[in-house]
């Protein structure tokens, strides 16, 4: 269908493919003159254990031909990715945001800063080795931030294999006393 | 003199005097929640924007990643706070597009209701409030009492006022309950008239004319540039509406118009949330009127909560019940978008499951968080005066910008 893009079996009636990292910005180009001109979203998956670790996820819309695609690209822990933010400037925000959140760098972003936590806060809170609770982190003079108690909800599931695992925990009687 | 989004920022020769940094917000009456916006002023004249969002954030996509799909529904109350049910709604279609349901046409129907009740709510806080920011006090009083009507009605239909919860995996949490029909005829009966009268007080009105006629132009192509959606992009001339162009809850069956602006101007937005409160009326009518009866959820008893009255006195629905609330619905592996017309424009779900009841990652595509990224385009050019007008056109929420 498109140079460049590998297109994945459907599922849910939903078009998707893959590209490559450097091939993003040529692709993303040509498409949009091809009539895909409105961006709905970026979205960062992180993928930890595997290799590559991450991924980033690209929503189009043909708004003439109501067509929908999804491109998706495998980005390595520590690559950045070419950004789209001179194709369609609504990538400006959704890349700084994934930035914030998971740490994945954005090549020719024309200002990539922190846009939900605050500038100069250590971590990126949607890894998978963040904790739901949080990190406590000081920072004098501009803010500060304490674990939440009860890992951060009194039922609390994880994603695991067995079903069994997956009910929600109980915590101990000490941490419910916080 | 017309002011557009393209509209470059003071050239360095104009600039005379010295440049002054004015911050609004982030508690401010006119940023609706907690928006910072930090001004570079050249005398009146707004000569840099730089917007500051992030302090109503909450984690949602974290906490999303740590619950059972049914657990993450009052999460979606907090979203766009104005309209509690309609995220409910595009929530559960959405993990119902992954799980591969199709609901029962009452469910359907039932959930298109809650869509517009919803719609005509948010649009009514949007209105009385963006009125009160440029001078109009009386509007948000009239537009207050209309939305007590649609809370009373939604307060019948799921027990909550504000944070409705409504919405299940695979349907609702009860059926309609009777007199539901009729109070909702009701209320579309006397409220045309009630759109007539607030028309009567702003359609003409020299203030309010004056302060949005011309301010905060966007073009059609910046506005999708930006992504902008909802009524903010309609205001500019596009017509893309969710519910026409990716129609979902059988939209396409009913017979309804989009309007569309054509400046893109404040008033332009404002004229056409106006428009859409008579269209979700109509939409209304023909829902109730059209109201099947059968199942009002999906029958997958081992991923949907079976019925109350059956839990107390049944084993085998006992034990779907211990399943659905303990594992939560055996979601597939895969990955699905769903983006649904909102009040405030498409709020998106992108899941990502590895399978099993948890989401591996959900991303909430907010809509608010897509309208405010213009501002900083927008706004140069502009007088400080202008500001609560424009955004009070913008109509966003931060609980659903921030997340």
């Amino acid at each position: 269908m498109i140079d460049g893009v590998t297109m994945l079996p459907e599922f849910r009636g939903e078009t998707s493919g893959t590209v490559p990292l450097e091939k993003i910005p040529e692709i993303m180009a040509a498409l949009k003159s091809q009539g895909f001109t409105y961006l709905v979203d970026i979205t960062g998956v992180d993928h930890q254990g595997e290799d590559p670790r991450f991924e980033v996820v690209y929503e189009l819309c043909d708004l003439q031909k109501k067509k929908h695609l999804r491109l998706k690209t495998a980005v390595a822990e520590g690559d950045s990715v070419p950004s789209v933010s001179g194709t369609w400037r609504t990538a400006d925000w959704h890349e700084r945001e994934i930035w914030d959140m998971l740490g994945i760098r954005f090549s020719g972003h024309p200002d990539l800063r922190r846009i939900l936590m605050w500038e100069g806060y250590p971590h990126h809170p949607l890894r998978k080795d963040f904790p739901l609770a949080g990190l406590p982190t000081e920072m004098p003079d501009i803010a500060f931030t304490a674990k939440a108690p009860l890992e951060g909800g009194p039922f609390v599931t994880s994603s695991a294999d067995l079903t069994q695992d997956r009910e929600p925990r109980a915590h101990p009687a000490e941490e419910r006393n916080l | 003199m017309a002011r557009t989004a393209d509209a470059a920022p003071v050239s360095p020769t104009e600039d005379v005097g010295e440049k002054l940094v004015l911050n609004i917000g982030p508690s401010h009456p006119s940023t609706h929640g907690v928006l910072r916006l930090v001004l570079e002023l050249d005398g009146e004249v707004i000569t840099k924007t730089d917007t500051e969002i992030g302090y109503l954030h909450r984690g949602d996509e974290k906490i999303a990643e740590n619950m059972t799909w049914n657990q993450f529904v009052p999460y979606t109350d907090r979203l766009d706070y104005m309209a509690p049910l309609a995220n409910n709604v595009a929530y559960a279609c959405a993990v119902e597009k992954l799980m591969g349901f199709e609901l029962p046409p009452r469910a359907k129907v039932t959930r298109v209701i809650c869509c517009e009740l919803a719609r005509i709510s948010a649009h009514l806080l949007g209105l009385g409030a963006f009125a009160m920011d440029v001078g109009a006090m009386t509007m948000f009083l009239y537009t207050f009492t209309e939305r007590e009507k649609i809370y009373n009605l939604i307060e019948f239909l799921t027990g909550a006022r504000f944070t409705t919860s409504f919405t299940r995996v695979g349907g609702q949490i009860r059926d309609i309950p009777p007199g539901f029909l009729e109070g909702v005829s009701e209320f579309c009966a006397q409220f045309p008239a009630q759109l007539d009268e607030f028309g009567a007080m702003l359609n003409r009105n020299r203030i309010f004319v004056d302060r949005t006629k011309d301010i905060g132009i966007i073009p059609a192509d910046i506005a999708l540039d930006f992504g902008l959606t909802g009524p903010n992009l309609r205001g500019s001339g596009n017509d893309y509406d969710v519910r026409k162009v990716f129609p979902y809850l059988d939209y396409q069956s009913y017979d309804f118009e989009v309007p569309v602006g054509q400046v893109g101007d404040c008033y332009d937005r404002f004229a056409v949330r106006m428009e859409e409160m008579r269209q979700s009326v109509s939409i209304l009518r023909q829902a109730v009127a059209k109201m099947p009866g059968g199942a009002w959820q999906v029958d997958d008893p081992k991923n949907v909560l079976p019925a109350k009255d059956k839990v107390l006195t049944k084993m085998e629905e006992l034990i779907h019940q211990f399943i659905v609330v303990t594992q939560g619905p055996d979601a597939p592996v895969g990955e699905v978008y769903f983006g649904a017309e909102n009040p405030k424009g498409e709020l998106g779900f992108y899941i990502h499951s590895h399978g099993g009841g948890v989401p591996h990652r959900l991303k909430i595509r907010a809509p608010s968080f897509c309208n405010l990224s213009i501002l900083s385009q927008l706004l140069p050019g502009h007088t400080v005066s202008d500001v609560p007008a424009i955004l009070g056109s913008f109509d966003f929420v931060m609980g659903e910008c921030d997340r």
